[in-house]
Formats: C-alpha cells, structure tokens, sequence
C-alpha cells in the first residue's frame, strides 16, 4: 500500500464525481428529496377521511351524532345526501370512504329506551383502511351511545353509575403517535443503501465500460490501493449524507434526537462499509454500468426498502419473510436509528445490531479486498 | 539481473481461449534501445501476446521475462518497468491533461522532486504545453495518442509496450509519433510495437512476422525481403485483370500470384528468363500486357509469400 497511488486514485475519483452532473444529483439532491417525499408524502396515518352523510330524520339528536364525526379529525363531512342512491353512487365512484345512514325513527327509539342502528358503509378496498375506519367509527358512536345512555338513566332518576374499567395509555418514543416520526430516521438508511449501491456500483464497472481499465491495471497500482481509492471518497459523500438528513429529520421534521450522535456515528460508518462493499462487489462482477446498477437496486435498495421495518414492521411478516430479513444489514441499522432518535439508545443498548452489522461490515469488506484481480478475462 | 533490464525474452509462449490458440508457442528476444515490431492482420494474436508480457492476461503455457522478471509470477515488478499504451484509447476523457498526467504519475510513485520536470517533459514531448488544462476528451486522435504516450513514460521506463499506437491517427501525426518512438529508442528504451501496417513496420529495427498466433519469420526489414522470398518478384499490370490472375495462377514457373492494387505480383524463381515466356504466354490467350517487369519486393510481398503455403489464405482471409 503506497499512499502516492492511493491519493492519485482518490484525487481521480474525486475530480470524476465534481465533474459529472448525475453523481452531483444523487449526492445532494436526492437525499433531499427522498427526505421530503418520505417524511411528508409517506404518511401512514389515517385522518380527514371523506364522509358522506344521509340523514333520515333530521332531527336535533341525529344532527348531534353527525356533528361527532364532523367534530373528530379523522373524519371530514363531505355532503349530506338525500337518497341512498346517491350514497352508494359516491362510495362507488370513490368521492367518499365512509357513508353514514341515520334511520328515520332515530330519535324518537332513543326517547323510547330502546336500541336503534346506524348503517355505516365503508370502501374496503384497502382493508387496513377500511379496518381501521371502522373501529374509529364505532369509537365515535360507542361514546355517543354511552352519553344517550347517562341521559336516559339521569331523567329516571337513577344515579350514574360509575364506569369500571379505563385504560390509563401512557404512549412512549412517538408521543404523537405520528408516522413521521417513525418514516423519517430509517430514510438515513435508505439514502445510504443508495449512496452505496448505485454510485459505487458504477465506479469499477464504468472503467470497463470506457476502456480505462486496461490501462489502469497495467500500472503498478494495486487491487487495494484500487478499492479504498475508490471507495473512500464515496465513504465520505455517504457521512456527509448522514448528516444531511438527521439534520433535515430534526430541524425541518422536528423529529426528536434522543440518543447521542457518536451511536449514529458508529453505526453509520459500519452501515457505509456494507453497503460500499456490496456496491464495490457488484461493480467488479457485472463490467457494464446498466448491469450493475440493476443488480445494486436488487441487492441493497429493494431490502432496504421492504424488509427492513423502513415502512412495514418486520415483527408482522409472514415467518418465512421474517427470517429472511435477518440478512438484511438495513433492518438492524434501521432499528439503530430508530432506537437513537425515539429511544435514545446507547451502544450499550443496540448490542446486538451493532454486532450484526461489524459482523456484515468485516464479512463484506474483506470479500470486497480479495474481489477485484488486475487481469483480463 | 542490470543485462536483463531492458529486455524481453520469451520462450514458447501459448494463450489458448477454450479450443481457440490466439498465440501459439512464439519465442523471441529482444535487444536494449531497439523497435521490435510485431507485425501481422488483426486476430493474429500481437494483442494477446502484448498483454501477456505486460502481466494483463495470463499465460496459458511458455516462459516471459520483461526486465529480468517473470510476468505470470512478478506481474507487479514489470508493470513498475514498463510502459504500456492500449489498443483503444484509455485515458480519462472526463481530465484535464493535466489531471491524467500527474494521475498516472502518482500510480507509477514518481518521486515528487522530479514530478513537475517530468510533467513538464511530457506535455512538450506531446506537444501539449499549455495546454493541461484542456480536457482531455476534447483533444484531436493525434494529440491523445501523443498524451497517452507521455502518460506510459513519466516513470522512465526501460521497456515501453505499445499496441497499435497509430491506429486511427492521421498520416502527419503518425509521422511524428515515430519520431518520439525513435528519439526513445535512442537513449535506450527498448520499444516493442504491434502494427498492421506495413509501412510503418519499416521503421522498425527488427520485425516479427505473426500468423494465426505463430512466428512465422523474424529478421530486420531488409533481411526479410531479401532471405524470406522464395524467388523473385514480377508485376504484371494487364487486362482484364481478373483473367491475368487466373491464367497466371496455372502458367509454369509461377510459384505465387497476388493481386496489389490494380496490379498483380508474382513470384518467379528467376526473374529473367520468365519475363518474356510470361508475357507470350498471356498474349496466346488473348490478354493485354500493359507491364511485365522485375521489382524489389516490399514486406507486404514477404508476407505474402511466407503464408500464402500454408493452409489459410493471407492477410485479407481475417
């Protein structure tokens, strides 16, 4: 290893990546984006869901049930139609989720002590939507129905009677119980998957591509001094990145960083070797740039994206698909950034994601140092 | 090991692709301060040959020692001796000059007190000076072969490989690329070029004929054309020239017929006694005989004339 050759390889790429617009992009606009497209674009809340209402009766207390759900922020009263007909025509042409139907003898049952119903029709064509519209419509009309309840035992004199179980929920890490907040500490992840993937995936194979290679390895230079050259400024555009976006995650997200930056330090670096090495594996194998970046987007951005927790919770797929998640490296450095910024998880407490990912970091790097042989096929 | 620094020697080297055999037991060696061309039509196996003794590709069997080290086991110890300029051009064209310059200098470890006198040397040599901060990519073939060039020699190499350098290249440039070819050779760089253009293999000090991976003839240009004709050589201009060639081909005491250009050029074992049987035994058939006279053979004749016995047809047949 001569630092004279290591330098000129670094200065090279360096001067390469300055000088071409699209590695410019990805660099910095794109963890950008991809920060503003997650945090604000991605959100797995359910709120403001579009209602249409048919109000039978009219009367003061079925205006008073609909005036609940006008009330809740997960629900927004569209219109009130006056036939079935034109409910079920919104709910067909998909102008409303939820279709709420107070029957005409709606009051006047509740007067006389005795059960009525309200139709709820729901668009299931996305079930956890739907399953989720659902209960908030029961929750809306449950508290309603406790209330008539209270009022028909008060005017018969009957005193309260006490209500005997309630859960005192206490909510931790995400207090708002905002998606965001859960979305936007794993983007670091994915940014650095691609980063790694798409940028260094190139690197070898553009050299194959436009002939420079053969003269390449015709120096003295070698496969070493090659990688890390190649690999070091890339290491450095991926810290960069990091930073980037925590600080986009807590400034403009206002996401809260509980942890201490030397735990993301530590697991950003270690996360880097990963996906730098793969991307470096990659460009050594393929010798053509569209290969290449095909085969980094199956390897590290597709993982990163699904079988991470990124946006599905590993804990709720199917066995099978849980266990092969455990050789996604992104899955444990996304349960680090989570645990850092929610949590405020120490090194101490990330043990075992932390060894997972040395254990990936030193089983690929070393693959990466013994791949690239100065010969031509 | 100092008598070997400058030379290459190979001892019945072989590349086999699969079934296909690109060079096929080739030995030779060569001499400090000479231009040792390898000349032949493309596919003959000089590229693959060049690439082996630059430590590219490995040898399937045989020996190479370039500066007095084994290429298939110190690839790492000739490459720091040798200079080595590819087929294609092989530069960055997204650098400056330059950028490339002090790049390959830093790969080859140039010592720093002599970097910039070096660099300085190059871009004169290339004719390039002031011109580094030009990128490279929008430089005419002429120049970027030139740069290439003073890219393989910042370390001084003793030994310089080059592949086709000139292929592409206009008629002037290649003219003063020979030129820096032969001022190297003069202070004592040993120059190994593959070409397929005969008359640049002219310049050569020495030439090595290659033919579907074999050596077929070695010897200085004029030793070749002298010693490896197996008679003398006629042209004949007449017509209609498709005719000439097949009566010739059959007429007695032809031993060999080409066609050159819009003429054709046969090899007799003496020149003059066939002059005038051929020219009555063309006539007899009806042919016009425009010319029939003895020439001095070029290489091209040689080369002709040393494949044509064997079992594929020459140059032209890749």
């Amino acid at each position: 290893m001569r630092w004279n050759r290591f330098a000129a390889m670094a200065r090279k790429e360096v001067i390469q990546i300055r000088r071409d617009a699209r590695s410019l992009l990805i660099v910095v606009a794109m963890p950008i984006l991809m920060m503003l497209l997650f945090g604000h674009g991605v959100s797995l809340d359910i709120k403001h869901i579009p209602t249409y209402v048919l109000d039978r009766e009219g009367s003061q207390q079925s205006q008073d049930l609909l005036k609940r759900f006008q009330a809740s922020e997960y629900f927004e009263v569209v219109q009130a139609v006056e036939s079935y007909a034109a409910l079920v025509r919104a709910i067909d042409t998909g102008r409303c989720k939820l279709g709420i139907v107070v029957p005409h003898d709606f009051s006047r049952q509740l007067q006389a002590g005795r059960t009525t119903q309200v139709q709820a029709l729901v668009d299931a064509t996305d079930d956890n939507t739907a399953n989720l519209i659902f209960s908030y419509t029961e929750a809306v009309v449950r508290s309603f129905s406790r209330e008539v309840e209270l009022d028909w035992l008060e005017r018969r004199g009957q005193s309260q009677a006490p209500i005997p179980l309630t859960v005192d929920a206490r909510i931790w890490f995400n207090e708002n119980l905002e998606s965001k907040a859960f979305i936007v500490p794993s983007v670091v992840a994915i940014v650095m998957a691609v980063i790694g993937a798409f940028l260094t995936a190139l690197t070898i194979a553009r050299e194959w591509e436009r002939g420079t290679m053969e003269q390449l390895i015709s120096t003295p230079v070698t496969p070493l001094e090659v990688m890390l050259g190649k690999l070091v400024p890339y290491f450095a555009i991926g810290l960069f990145d990091t930073a980037l976006c925590t600080a986009i995650g807590v400034w403009w997200f206002k996401i809260p960083f509980r942890g201490h930056v030397s735990t993301l330090f530590a697991a950003s670096v270690l996360f880097l070797v990963v996906v730098l090495g793969l991307g470096y594996l990659i460009s050594v194998v393929a010798k053509t740039q569209l290969a290449a970046s095909q085969a980094a987007l199956v390897v590290t951005f597709l993982p990163a994206f699904l079988l991470s927790g990124f946006l599905f919770a590993t804990e709720q797929m199917p066995a099978p698909i849980r266990a092969i998640t455990h050789i996604v490296p992104a899955r444990y450095f996304v349960t680090i950034l989570k645990g850092v910024f929610l949590k405020g998880s120490t090194v101490a407490t990330l043990g075992w994601e932390m060894f997972a990912l040395a254990v990936f970091a030193l089983v690929i790097g070393s693959l990466a140092t013994r791949a690239f042989r100065k010969q031509l096929s | 090991m100092n008598q070997n620094a400058s030379s290459v020697v190979v001892e019945s080297l072989v590349k086999r692709f699969g079934d296909f055999t690109a060079v096929d037991h080739v030995s030779f060696e060569t001499r400090r301060g000479e231009i040792f061309g390898f000349l032949g039509p493309n596919g003959a196996g000089k590229s693959t040959t060049i690439r082996m003794l630059c430590g590219l590709l490995q040898p399937t069997s045989g020996r190479a020692q370039v500066a007095g080290f084994d290429v298939a086991r110190q690839p790492d110890a000739v490459r720091q001796r040798i200079g080595y300029m590819s087929q294609k051009f092989s530069l960055y064209n997204d650098l400056r000059v330059g950028e490339n310059l002090r790049f390959f200098a830093g790969l080859y470890n140039v010592d720093s007190e002599v970097l910039s006198e070096r660099i300085h040397w190059a871009l004169e040599m290339a004719g390039l000076a002031g011109r580094e901060a030009a990128l490279t990519g929008t430089l005419a073939s002429g120049w970027k072969q030139r740069l290439a060039l003073g890219c393989a020699v910042l370390h001084r190499p003793p030994i310089l490989f080059l592949d086709e350098p000139t292929s592409g290249v206009d008629p002037i440039s290649r003219r003063q690329f020979w030129d820096l070819i032969h001022r190297m050779a003069a202070e004592g760089v040993t120059v190994f070029v593959t070409t397929h253009y005969m008359d640049e293999a002219e310049y050569c000090n020495r030439l090595a004929l290659i033919h579907r991976g074999q050596l077929v003839a070695l010897g200085t240009p004029t030793e070749l054309k002298q010693r490896q004709m197996k008679g003398e050589l006629l042209l004949v201009e007449a017509e209609p020239l498709a005719r000439a060639i097949e009566v010739l081909s059959s007429a007695p005491g032809v031993l060999d017929a080409a066609v050159f250009g819009n003429a054709l050029h046969l090899v007799v074992p003496q020149a003059a006694p066939a002059i005038p049987a051929l020219r009555r035994y063309l006539e007899e058939r009806g042919l016009r005989v425009a010319r029939l006279e003895a020439i001095e053979p070029t290489l091209e004749d040689v080369f002709v004339s040393l494949t044509s016995g064997r079992a594929e047809p020459g140059p032209e047949g890749n």
